[in-house]
């Protein structure tokens, strides 16, 4: 996995989380897929073990990831998810974002409704092949 | 996470308090690093640090205050410290005419737990070759010398004094990797003293702030969201933050004042509980994550060094 790292002030086993949250939501990692072992992928990024493991807890709680034991961590089947109160709070800062911009290019709400969907509707044709896994 | 007791502890300094020439360069400081984790040591020039690490490898004895290191007193019984103990630091300490093959040879006779075949895959992965002069080696190559000799003994506690200032991206890169493997491997302990924030944010479960001689902060890189966040408001020109300079406690949790334009910045500490101030003429306008170096800088400006002034030139003395 290649997974970036920057000093922004964001701590670093969120920015470790978020990317490989993004690579399952987008489909780039599926379930059952092993995910880089801690050791691994601490001695890569040069990173502390115990912050990798930390983000893949997050991961873990989230219902993304499952530890097996002695045989590593995979994607998990999406049974278990995190309360709709707590998926709303990750998204919102992202809407925000969104939102601030969109008005600040000059568009509408029901414009940026309507590019939503067009993009939703791109991205969902893009990954056709792992839409199952995604429900 | 690990309890305090004695035996998890690989260092614990106790009020330790030093002076050099009659000014204070240590004022109580207590550190305790439990067994299996990365401390990282961070603080200006002349806060300290360097006099802390000397009395952890035995090189200077409490005044006051008591130090132990891997259980024992490192200046009483330095035989049952030093041998478990690997140290780098920023000098280039290590004598230039010996040949790498020689410098090896010498350090495998003086430590009984020398691994060789980790000191020869060390030497793979560095490209070192035997025959070359320590004095022909450019200084990446001899930083990398350095470090294959502070842990081809496999040390217990290994003591990064600086040790990757002034070197290239890829030489730090090789240290910072040394010390992932080096607690990964069989949970020893790691002391890294640095400058360079980014690398001690990625590596340490705890950061100690070193400022005129005593630990000013100490925090967990993970929980610096949860402790802190960093305040913008947007203000009137005339407009000035309450004056945090001549008190020594925080104004409603904020510390460190910073102008840009009509911006104000500050960091809020107890970020998770308290409130951000709000003021008649200010508005803020944005709330979010602190870096390590915004909580560095905010931190140091924050316990200004008027009283102890005198402190920094003196240590730097006894540092270099």
């Amino acid at each position: 996995m290649q997974i970036h790292i920057k000093s922004d002030g964001l701590p670093i086993y969120q920015q470790i989380a978020d990317q490989i949250r993004h690579r399952i939501i987008a489909g780039q990692l599926v379930v059952g897929d092993e995910i880089t072992s801690i050791r691994n992928l601490a001695e890569q990024l040069r990173v502390n073990p115990n912050t990798i493991a930390r983000a893949y807890r997050e991961l873990e709680l989230e219902g993304l990831l499952e530890k097996r034991r002695t045989k590593g961590t995979f994607v998990a089947s999406r049974k278990s998810r995190s309360s709709l109160k707590e998926r709303r709070e990750r998204l919102q800062p992202h809407l925000d974002a969104v939102i601030i911009y969109a008005s600040q290019l000059g568009f509408s709400k029901e414009e940026l409704m309507d590019q939503l969907k067009a993009r939703d509707s791109i991205i969902l044709q893009n990954r056709s092949g792992t839409e199952e896994d995604l429900s | 996470m690990s309890n305090l007791t004695d035996g998890n502890l690989a260092v614990d300094v106790s009020d330790l308090k030093r002076c050099f020439r009659g000014k204070a360069a240590l004022q109580g400081v207590n550190l305790k690093i439990p067994r299996g984790t990365i401390q990282g040591l961070v603080g200006l020039n002349g806060a300290g640090k360097t006099t802390l690490i000397r009395h952890l490898i035995g090189s200077l004895r409490a005044e006051s205050g008591s130090v132990r290191v891997l259980g024992h007193d490192p200046v009483q019984e330095p035989e049952g410290v030093l041998k478990q103990i690997g140290y780098m630091t920023e000098e280039d300490s290590l004598p230039k005419w010996m040949r790498v093959g020689e410098l090896i040879h010498f350090c495998r006779s003086v430590y009984r737990t020398w691994d060789d075949r980790y000191a020869r895959e060390l030497s793979e992965m560095f490209s070192l070759s035997k025959n070359t002069k320590l004095s022909g080696l450019s200084k990446g190559q001899r930083a990398r010398v350095g470090l294959l000799v502070a842990i081809a003994h496999r040390p217990l506690l290994l003591i990064l004094d600086e040790p990757s200032s002034g070197l290239d991206p890829i030489a730090r890169s090789d240290i910072l990797e040394a010390v992932i493997r080096t607690i990964s491997d069989d949970g020893r302990t790691v002391l890294f003293s640095s400058h360079l924030l980014d690398e001690v944010d990625r590596v340490c479960d705890h950061i100690a702030l070193l400022h005129n001689g005593r630990i000013i902060d100490a925090l967990r890189p993970e929980d610096r969201d949860h402790r802190y966040s960093e305040l913008t408001y947007l203000a009137a020109e005339s407009w000035n933050p309450p004056n945090t300079e001549t008190v020594d406690t925080q104004w409603q949790g904020c510390f460190g004042w910073r102008r840009s334009g009509k911006e104000w910045t500050t960091v809020l500490s107890g970020a998770d509980h308290q409130s951000p101030p709000t003021f008649e003429d200010a508005k803020l306008i944005g709330q979010g994550p602190v870096s390590l170096q915004r909580w560095f800088e905010a931190s140091v400006t924050h316990h200004p060094s008027s009283t102890v002034n005198h402190v920094q030139e003196t240590n730097e003395a006894a540092d270099g």
